[in-house]
């Protein structure tokens, strides 16, 4: 039986990894995502998992480390952060594309420059086109389970696609939290062996990664969209047969307070919590408030989500990170589009918070609902703005 | 006994008269006629057999060889990107290693190859090929180098040779072409205390096969730098490239040597040196050279020969006589 245990999150993550009988992890140094490779190589050092640790002398070895041992039929881990995930992208797209089962946890931070050691969730938005799934986790628990659920759906074989879990960094990396650590055979019954379904092996030689030309590579990225897409249901699955086994639940889109709300804030990771508060607060005031956060990020959950927002008079989206230019962050973005596409027109507004480490706190919550009931109520044109800019 | 010296006791070489059979690198594949590259492949292959596993760089061997649904691989191969194949191989042999070591596999004995173009090796990939030796995983690499970036279309690297012609490098009025002289990755790769470095040339086929199956052999990384002329980038006849690989060694301009545990030893002193107008004079890339360009060409060449030969002194590294190579030399 697992046990209940008050661990910093990063180590939980590195113990969970360790339960599932990796083979390979690369791993290079990047703030705050440390913790999580340091711990796991102490595991191996004292010969708790066996596994080789490689310690790469970049990011784009890492994962390049990470492709070459999946295809060699090994399961693999890699964690990373900000301009380690910026200098690993050229292969993240190649991963998803060779449709290798690859887990990477990323502990979100800030992009340079300026130079920011801090969290929001710009590597995660880098991560949006590269064919990876991706999980958000809002608390430690989260991290620890969406790991576990994260081998399980990259290695399903009706998915074969690389999962990245992110978790905000410091704010959830360095947490102290009590969590239900498993243990290894609770870990074995939910997670299966990994069988690739190819491999490189001198008995039965494959080409892997071939040159596309124009006949053929439009094809491959519809494939690979479709095995995205296929994705969702085999994910929401997982989740199902780890709340039998954890009884924890989990699904694309969650809610909170929803019922008979009139505005609801839209999230994603670890604020969502504070979010709740804020709900809680404005909730105990009377005003009809809920809140809908998401889990999945990639594939985007839009029929849950359209579900889950409709009969809102009007929708508060938080972005964590910037999309220059634009008249939305990412994710408002996305949002947008699936409410367009179901052919509703609920007022949205949206708000960039949290950038570099910028605390968003309850009141900052209280203050964008406020902003959009007044905009709603005196029919403002939908905005888009950044939260608490000192001029 | 170092650990190559150790794993090379029981060394037998190629037998010019019974080479291998095997071809792990089907023909067929698109390489330009002529190419020397495709050639130093093949030779590579042969001498590995098919117990191999082989991660490649982007570059003309990963095109010329693998355009979908085509393959010239009869052995398992991955292309993932131009800067990692180091980086690749040192993965998939940490997962053979793991997987065996587990139980999950049974099978110690593959062979790990990776391979790249100069550029894939003395520009971009450096960095990966450093890491990868420095952690010493059991893998070979091999730099086929062509001395330029020739998939893109003939651009300069830091391998292309002093004053040669290419479409970043071209001479002009203020120009001579390429101005800096060769980057030597074969030093560098010395210089990671490796237990196995060698330079090979298609053109001196058994010493290049003998030279990988030595590096198959010897725990640990082996790097093998192989001189690879290219009939379209260097601007010479398709029938000329073993003849231009021959020159190039005769005229002390890429001298064959290896590198056991740090002993450095020439695998064929050059005696009497040829000019090395006689092998610039070949290529159309070095045309527009005049006689003084020429003259420091060879200054250049005499003193990193005398260096080389000077290293080899110091090591202690005897020259290795080789049955059947003296009937392919001069
Ligand atoms: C990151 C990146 N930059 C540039 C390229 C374009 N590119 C592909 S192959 C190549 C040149 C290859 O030259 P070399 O390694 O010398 O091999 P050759 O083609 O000469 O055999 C370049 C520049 C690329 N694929 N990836
Ligand atoms: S361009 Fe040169 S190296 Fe490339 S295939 Fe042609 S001859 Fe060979």
């Amino acid at each position: 039986m697992g046990k209940r245990v008050g661990m910093e999150v990063s180590i939980a993550a590195a113990e969970v990894v360790g339960l599932c009988d990796v083979d390979v992890i690369a791993a290079y140094p990047i703030t705050p995502q440390t913790h999580i490779v340091e711990h796991l190589s102490e595991l191996v050092a004292d010969g708790h998992l066996d596994a080789e640790f490689v310690p790469v002398e970049s990011e784009h070895s890492a994962m390049s480390t990470c492709v070459g041992a999946a295809a060699a039929g090994a399961r693999t881990f890699t964690s990373t952060s900000s301009q380690g995930y910026a200098l690993m992208a050229e292969i993240c797209y190649i991963a998803s594309s060779l449709r290798l089962p690859i887990v990477m946890a990323v502990a979100n931070r800030a992009l340079s420059a300026p130079i920011s050691i801090w969290n929001d969730h710009a590597d995660m938005m880098m991560a949006r086109d590269t064919g990876w799934i991706q999980t958000v986790a809002e608390n430690g628990q989260e991290v620890v389970d969406l790991l576990l659920h994260a081998y399980r759906v990259a290695e399903d074989p009706r998915v074969l696609l690389p999962v990245m879990v992110n978790l905000d960094g410091f704010i959830l990396s360095h947490m102290i939290e009590p969590i239900y650590m498993p243990d290894k055979e609770e870990v074995q019954r939910y997670l299966p062996p990994y069988k690739p379904a190819l491999r490189l092996d001198p008995r039965n030689p494959m080409t892997f990664g071939p040159v596309g030309m124009p006949e053929v590579y439009t094809e491959a990225k519809k494939a690979q969209d479709e095995a995205m897409k296929g994705a969702l249901p085999v994910i929401v699955e997982a989740w199902k047969e780890f709340e039998k086994h954890f009884g924890r639940a989990y699904h694309p889109v969650e809610t909170y307070k929803t019922d008979g709300a009139e505005i609801l804030l839209l999230t994603m990771g670890s604020v969502s919590e504070t979010a709740m508060t804020a709900v809680d607060k404005m909730r105990a005031e009377g005003k009809k408030v809920g809140l809908v956060h998401l889990r999945l990020w990639r594939p985007f959950p839009a029929k849950e989500l359209v579900e889950a927002l409709q009969g809102a008079k009007a929708i508060v989206v938080v972005d964590r990170a910037m999309a220059f230019s634009t008249q939305s962050g990412p994710v408002c973005v996305e949002v947008k589009a699936a409410l367009f596409d179901h052919g509703i027109s609920t007022y949205v507004q949206n708000f960039v918070a949290g950038l570099g480490g910028r605390d968003v706190t309850v009141e900052d919550f209280e203050m964008m609902v406020a902003k959009t009931s007044d905009g709603l109520a005196k029919g403002l044109p939908m905005t888009y703005e950044i939260v608490n800019v000192r001029e | 006994m170092g650990i190559a010296a150790e794993a090379l006791k029981d060394f037998k070489g190629f037998n010019l008269k019974k080479l291998p059979e095997v071809e792990p690198l089907s023909s067929g594949h698109r390489a330009c006629q002529g190419c020397g590259e495709i050639l130093a492949l093949r030779q590579v292959l042969k001498a590995l057999g098919e117990n191999v596993i082989v991660a490649s760089a982007t570059g003309c061997m990963e095109i010329v060889t693998s355009p979908f649904p085509q393959t010239a691989w009869r052995v398992p191969w991955i292309h993932v990107a131009f800067e990692n194949a180091a980086a690749v191989i040192s993965g998939v042999e940490s997962a053979y290693k793991a997987l065996n070591r587990k139980g999950k596999i049974d099978q110690p004995d593959v062979v790990f190859l990776a391979y790249g173009g100069d550029g894939g090796t003395a520009d971009i990939g450096l960095q990966a090929l450093s890491g990868a030796l420095e952690r010493g995983h059991n893998f070979i690499y091999v730099c086929l180098d062509n001395e330029a970036y020739m998939n893109t279309g003939i651009q300069r690297s830091s391998s292309t040779p002093y004053g040669a012609m290419t479409t970043t490098s071209p001479p002009g009025k203020k120009s001579i072409g390429q101005r800096t002289w060769k980057k030597n990755v074969a030093y560098i790769a010395a210089a990671h205390g490796i237990p196995y470095v060698a330079t090979a040339s298609p053109a001196f086929a058994l010493d290049l096969m003998n030279k990988v199956k030595k590096a198959a052999m010897i725990p640990g990384p082996a790097y093998v730098h192989i001189f690879s002329p290219c009939p379209t980038g260097w601007r010479h006849e398709t029938d000329l490239a073993v003849e231009v690989a021959r020159l190039a060694v005769l005229t002390k301009i890429f001298p064959l040597y290896e590198v056991i545990d740090g002993r450095w030893i020439l695998s064929r002193k050059v005696a009497k040196p040829k000019p090395v107008s006689e092998y610039l004079k070949v290529q159309r890339r070095f045309r527009h050279l005049t006689e003084k360009d020429i003259e420091d060409i060879q200054r250049r060449v005499d003193e990193e020969y005398e260096d080389l030969l000077r290293r080899c002194a110091m090591s202690g590294g005897e020259p290795e006589k080789k049955e059947g190579e003296e009937a392919q030399g001069d």
